[in-house]
């Protein structure tokens, strides 16, 4: 497989009040052709600064990429101008956000959003991008796309607007389509349908997806691979069938087990990681994980451990071994 | 013949017996809905329409449902925070149904709320001991002394830090809060907690932090809840029992297990096997229900689901299905049950 995009230590700062804080930390990860990569975490670990990096909308929020590369196709994005950048955001890249409502603008019909973008982009005459846009709601599962495109945001459910957001950022034939959160407000029957139509387009049109989620479960469904974030830094990633299987860092295997499983049952008492995310202006020394991990050891408080290739994907702990010496001895007690 | 079973299934109930709590019969809850330049009401959107549903005492009852089921306005109602329309509600024996407001500020000591939103709930411009102690202060209970010691044997119990008690609400994370939120429900010794979308909020590890100090709270001082979410997983560790909702409607209740394992409702079915699963190994063709949860203002006539289901007839489109006992302790609203 070809790697689409590569991301290589990656940093990123916000100035505040309080001085500068650091959201992403070093962070280095690839998406291939084709391929879906989930960015898991919890709130304020990192993921949306890192697709808003990876679009440059950082700027738009007060934000700085202070280091690193984003290799797009082989060319470093994070060295381009304003005026390159939005070209390639409006053709070759493409992201869609949590809450359409706020995304979509309400004072213009559905038709004028989408069709915007094609004669913006792609130089189609109005009536080119009418019929292009008619297709495109077509290819998002919308039928009366004629009717719809006279009609405003207000006018859409919740599930019609994420799909109408969908579609606009289709429009351009994106290669990368990012997605932050797309189904985090929706009901279920209807996340079920958003994260079906994204694995169909995916593979019609060959598009990597970068999805960016909260939730173990749509990762697991939705993955070819995954980043596990925590407090800015990518503490684990590799294969779905390996972060599930067998999670090698305690964040991560902290995260799986508290998830109530099917098999657990209501004695039990859940499994959960003690403590509260730091926040970003008072992180711990050394592993910020350590204040909230059971195999913490005196190295975690002093020295940042780096992301290496462990258990044949990559990690950063200082004490795998422990790790998994443990949750291969639970496998054999269950057996 | 079906007699002697009748009579089986009410022995069998008589000797598990378990001590109905809350009981509600025919609830209704109608918003009106104004249009036109004269603001005349002109349609009802039918929140809670002719609910009537039984809470053992000691228990977990979960409602679920997508947006704009009524569970929540259902959950309200019972506590009469908003008054239904029609209906009666008897609470530990009494009906509260008429209750004058002295009436129903004693039965509130034995029924309170624990809110989603642990930021928008608490006011910032109170300390956390005067937080937890409103319900205290409200019901003229404790005093100087007695009232500190009961804050702070509150939070102990909650998982506070009693000596952050002089603190703003604003200094504690959003885990800590829920926590804070929790104190102030069981401050006056209820039986009974509304916990309406109470750890959906909640980061994963908080949530799970959350859920096991509702359970030891639960164990510890007998509580029964009335649980309010939509997130399937933790709904199916945390209940007892679970009522399904759809469109104001209930459609299906029965033991959480026997629901999960062997849903009735086409509707419950979808849900479930829609419900995104954290294991890689078990992703398959799923039945994704077409279509979206229609107006409340306009619902479908007959089965209120009979737009989306998979397996509507005509009959479906005319008639609207009773929920009725088809197994023991489980009721269903379909025309056809999947068991």
């Amino acid at each position: 497989m070809k790697t689409l995009l590569e991301v290589k230590n990656l940093s990123v700062e916000f100035k505040t009040e309080d001085g500068s804080v650091r959201p992403l930390d070093q962070a280095s990860f690839q998406v291939e052709e084709g391929q879906t990569v989930c960015i898991v975490g919890e709130s304020g670990s990192g993921k949306s600064v890192t697709s808003l990096a990876i679009m440059r909308l950082l700027e738009f929020e007060n934000g700085k990429i202070t280091d690193g590369q984003i290799l797009f196709e082989g060319e470093d994005l994070a060295t381009k101008s304003a005026e390159e950048m939005r070209k390639i955001r409006g053709s070759e890249m493409s992201i869609i956000f949590q809450e359409p409502m706020t995304a979509l603008n309400p004072v213009f019909t559905i038709g004028q959003q989408l069709m915007e973008g094609l004669q913006l982009h792609q130089g189609f005459s109005k009536k080119e991008a009418w019929n292009r846009s008619c297709e495109l709601l077509n290819l998002v599962g919308i039928n009366d796309a004629q009717d719809r495109m006279k009609q405003y945001v207000h006018e859409l459910s919740g599930g019609m607007r994420q799909r109408v957001m969908i579609a606009i950022g289709l429009s351009s034939n994106p290669k990368l389509l990012i997605a932050d959160e797309p189904t985090t407000a929706l009901d279920v029957t209807i996340e079920a349908q958003i994260l079906n139509l994204l694995t169909e387009l995916k593979d019609k049109i060959n598009m990597s997806i970068i999805l960016i989620t909260h939730d173990m479960g749509v990762a697991a469904e939705m993955a070819d691979y995954i980043v596990v974030m925590y407090a800015g830094k990518i503490v684990e990633q590799g294969t779905v069938y390996q972060l599930f299987d067998e999670p090698t860092h305690p964040y991560t295997k902290g995260l799986l087990q508290s998830i109530p499983s099917a098999e657990a049952t209501t004695d039990e008492r859940l499994y959960s990681i003690r403590g509260t995310i730091p926040s970003l202006n008072n992180l711990p020394t050394g592993c910020r994980f350590h204040p909230r991990c059971d195999f913490a050891t005196d190295k975690c408080l002093t020295e940042v451990p780096p992301l290496v290739k462990e258990n044949d994907r990559l990690v950063a702990c200082w004490n795998i071994n422990d790790v998994l010496e443990k949750s291969r001895g639970e496998k054999v007690e269950i057996l | 013949m079906i007699d002697s079973v009748e009579v089986k299934l009410r022995l069998d109930d008589t000797q598990n017996q378990k001590k109905i709590i809350l009981k509600a019969d025919h609830i209704k809850k109608y918003f009106p809905v104004k249009s036109g330049i004269l603001s005349r009401e002109v349609k009802y959107v039918k929140a809670v329409d002719d609910i009537s549903l039984e809470i053992f005492e000691g228990e977990t009852f979960s409602l679920v449902g997508e947006s704009g089921s009524g569970k929540s306005t259902l959950g309200r109602a019972l506590l009469r925070i908003q008054e239904p329309d029609e209906g009666t509600i008897s609470f530990d024996g009494k009906d509260i149904t008429a209750m004058n407001r002295q009436q129903m500020k004693d039965v509130r000591k034995d029924m309170q709320v624990i809110y989603q939103d642990p930021f928008g709930s608490l006011n910032p411009r109170m300390k956390v001991i005067d937080l937890i102690a409103e319900p205290l202060d409200i019901n003229n209970l404790y005093r100087g002394k007695e009232r500190v010691e009961r804050v702070i044997e509150l939070m102990e119990l909650v998982g506070l830090d009693p000596s952050r008690r002089n603190r703003y609400s604003h200094e504690f994370s959003g885990g800590q809060r829920q926590r804070i939120g929790i104190a102030r429900a069981i401050a006056l010794n209820p039986k009974f907690i509304l916990a309406d979308e109470a750890v959906s909020a909640l980061d994963v590890s908080v949530q799970a932090q959350v859920v096991n100090l509702m359970k030891d709270l639960q164990k510890e001082l007998g509580l029964t809840y009335l649980f309010i979410a939509h997130g399937l997983n933790i709904v199916r560790y945390i209940s007892d029992r679970v009522g399904v909702m759809y469109l104001g409607k209930l459609v299906e209740v029965g033991n959480v297990e026997d629901i999960y394992s062997r849903p009735a409702h086409p509707y419950t079915n979808a849900l479930i096997q829609t419900n995104p699963n954290p294991n890689p190994r078990s992703r398959r063709e799923k039945l994704i229900l077409k279509g979206e949860i229609p107006s409340p203002s306009n619902p479908p006539s007959g089965c209120r689901f009979h737009t989306r289901c998979p397996i509507a007839s005509d009959k479906c489109k005319e008639v609207s299905p009773e929920l009725r006992e088809i197994l023991p302790g489980r009721l269903v609203a379909c025309h056809y049950p999947l068991i």
